[in-house]
């Protein structure tokens, strides 16, 4: 008999990026009262675990990496259906690039294997809002040694007896369609699946359930120098806001009309881009 | 790079590493690499737009530039090296094997690893797809160097290091990012950020042949099929000519019809700011900005669309950009050729009909 599924999902707790504003002056970003969310595609890889798990039988593992406010995106995750939620916050990891950051986890990842049994598939979302990057995700994979399987559309199969996952990939011009061997690093895409509501009773189990809480110590990390910034061979060393043109748009005056807008609009496009009448005609000349 | 990073005041545990002291083994790094894709036997364009960029890197460092292809048809792949050389590539490095076929992370990975450790480079740069993401992650970790994503602008500064831009903070703010201390430093850029650099014909260089010998038995990860999108599923948006894109300034979806009406007229693709992806009212794949597409029409219209640093990256390429919003402060008019005061959902079906008017007395006049 084989052991119950554990999946795990990676999570980040990341500022609502559509709410966030730049200082005019200083070009700082302005914190204060910017909402945090559970970073939106991490939302595709969380219902795929517990989807799996629904099916298959087995436990969903979420963890987080971040301040101790993190907390409230894990509990969200509970809200969910997520049987189990672990933060891993430690000051030491503060400013942790992509490569300080999957060294982390993975560190966490094998300390959850060790106290809540080996996990068979690692779920993250395709990358995150704030950073944008799309690395952690390959970086756990390689620490870990699992087979990284990266932008993930479906889920063909998953046979945890036989040790083997059937995937379909977003690659350039197509899909491709992969088998593996588990264990596996999925990153999820986006607008795969749609999150479910968690039930009211989940609801309330999550509002009691513990969340374990672990630092840098407890999941085995002795070499402080490779976390945070010191662990991060990338260096940020400037911020700034782009400048604007030199030359600020050309302002088109408004006619009395929309149409008589749109055809001094028309004018001017044509007076900038000389040929591109023609090729507008070729093109309309072409379709027909 | 990751996580929002903190420029500010240094940590109380202390910034180790912000002055350059390269350690000794990394001294003999040296020329600029590019990752080349390759998928269906074709170079993706992306591939060329880095070898334009390495070019200029290696000239200011007086090193060389060098391509990496992988794959299993020799022919396939000397017509890839052929290419590789007109676009100023001076050696390329191919690497053959019946298990390249395909792209595969595990067998890339060791690939390029391998013959990075043999040859290495200082520099090594990938085209931001799926495919390039995917391998440089594993790459860089690999490695345990630095790797900076989806930059938007590469150079060199003074003491002969990479200065990776990049938006940050969302996309909120640009970045400088430095991998003083590590080799290879390695970046990311997505198609369309780079200009295409003018082919030279007949141009040639050196071929360095890999065979790395890899027993298929021994591969985990097997791919099954391959199923090809249909042509009609797919935004041509980074390649394509003109481009019209909404924001929520247009309101509704129903609005952002007013959008594809104008495109349809014009010939072109449409796309949409982030937020509409958001919404549900346009799929990611039309999703223009740093997180979307880059594109480098000689015509981009946007329409009710504000201009955050996350779009104006993707679309500064761009020949003539025309902005339509009511807010005359909106950050896009910061960066457009035209700008229109009004509003777009007035004014696109104006603009979709002069457009076809103009087309139609076109036609009469032939």
């Amino acid at each position: 008999m084989t052991d119950p599924l554990h999946i795990v999902v990676c999570i980040k707790q990341v500022p609502d990026s559509a709410q966030i504003r730049v200082h005019p002056v200083t070009n700082t970003i302005m914190r204060q009262g910017v909402p945090t969310i559970i970073n939106p595609y991490d939302l595709f890889a969380l219902e795929e675990a517990l989807r799996l798990r629904d099916r298959l039988g087995g436990v969903v593992t979420v963890l987080c990496m971040g301040p101790m406010t993190a907390e409230d995106s894990l509990r969200k995750a509970l809200t969910f259906g997520a049987d189990r939620a672990v933060l891993l916050s430690d000051r030491y990891f503060a400013g942790s690039d992509t490569l300080a950051t999957s060294y982390a986890l993975a560190m966490a990842l094998a300390q959850i294997g060790r106290e809540f049994g080996p996990p068979q598939i690692i779920f993250t979302g395709k990358q995150t809002i704030d950073g944008d990057t799309a690395q952690v995700g390959p970086g756990i994979a390689r620490r870990l040694g699992f087979n990284q399987l990266t932008y993930i559309s479906r889920i063909r199969e998953v046979d945890p007896a036989g040790g083997r996952i059937c995937v379909e990939r977003r690659a350039e011009g197509g899909v491709q369609v992969l088998e593996t061997r588990l264990p596996v690093l999925i990153t999820m895409l986006e607008a795969t699946n749609e999150m479910r509501r968690g039930a009211i009773e989940t609801a309330l189990a999550a509002a009691r359930a513990q969340v374990t809480v672990w630092n840098a110590a407890s999941v085995g990390i002795e070499d402080l120098t490779k976390c945070g910034l010191r662990g991060s061979p990338t260096i940020v060393k400037k911020v700034f806001a782009p400048g604007a043109r030199a030359e600020k748009a050309a302002q088109i005056a408004l006619g009395d009309t929309p149409e008589a807008t749109a055809h001094a609009a028309i004018e001017a496009i044509f007076a900038r881009l000389p040929g591109l009448e023609a090729q507008l005609f070729e093109t309309a000349a072409a379709s027909c | 790079m990751a996580d929002a990073p903190k420029p500010a005041a240094p940590s109380a545990s202390g910034r180790a590493s912000t002055k350059k002291e390269l350690p000794e083994h990394f001294r003999a790094y040296k020329h600029v690499w590019v990752a080349v894709e390759i998928e269906h036997g074709a170079v993706h364009p992306v591939s060329f737009e880095l070898l334009g960029e390495g070019r200029k890197l290696a000239d200011k460092r007086g090193v060389e530039l060098a391509a990496v292809v992988m794959g299993d048809a020799r022919a396939d792949l000397d017509v890839a090296a052929t290419h590789c050389f007109e676009y100023g590539a001076d050696v390329v490095y191919i690497a053959q094997d019946p298990a390249l076929a395909h792209y595969r992370n595990e067998t890339a990975c060791d690939v390029l690893t391998h013959l990075v450790n043999t040859y290495k480079p200082e520099i090594l740069l990938l085209g931001a797809t799926n495919l390039g993401r995917d391998l440089a992650g594993a790459v860089a970790t690999t490695l345990q160097t630095g790797l900076t994503a989806d930059c938007t602008e590469l150079a060199i500064d003074e003491e002969g290091s990479l200065a990776a831009t990049r938006p940050t903070f969302g996309g909120s703010l640009l970045c400088t990012i430095f991998t003083l201390n590590y080799r290879p430093q390695m970046a990311t850029v997505r198609p369309r950020v780079l200009p295409m650099p003018p082919r030279q014909e007949g141009r040639g260089g050196r071929i360095i042949t890999y065979s790395p010998a890899i027993d298929e038995t021994r591969v985990i990860t097997k791919v099954l099929d391959f199923i090809a999108d249909r042509d009609s599923d797919k935004a041509q948006l980074p390649y394509a000519d003109i481009v019209v894109a909404g924001g929520l300034g247009l309101r509704s979806a129903e609005n952002f019809q007013l959008v594809k009406a104008l495109a349809d007229v014009l010939g072109g693709e449409y796309g949409g700011s982030r937020p509409l992806v958001q919404k549900g009212w346009i799929t990611a794949d039309r999703q223009i900005g740093q997180t979307g597409k880059t594109i480098r029409p000689r015509l981009y219209i946007a329409a009710g669309i504000s201009g955050a640093i996350q779009h104006r990256v993707g679309v500064e390429g761009a020949d003539v950009i025309v902005a339509i919003n009511t807010d005359p402060q909106a950050p896009i008019f910061d960066f457009a050729h035209l700008g229109i005061v009004a509003d777009a959902v007035t004014l696109l079906p104006a603009l979709t009909e002069a457009f076809a008017a103009r087309l139609r007395v076109n036609r009469l006049a032939s």
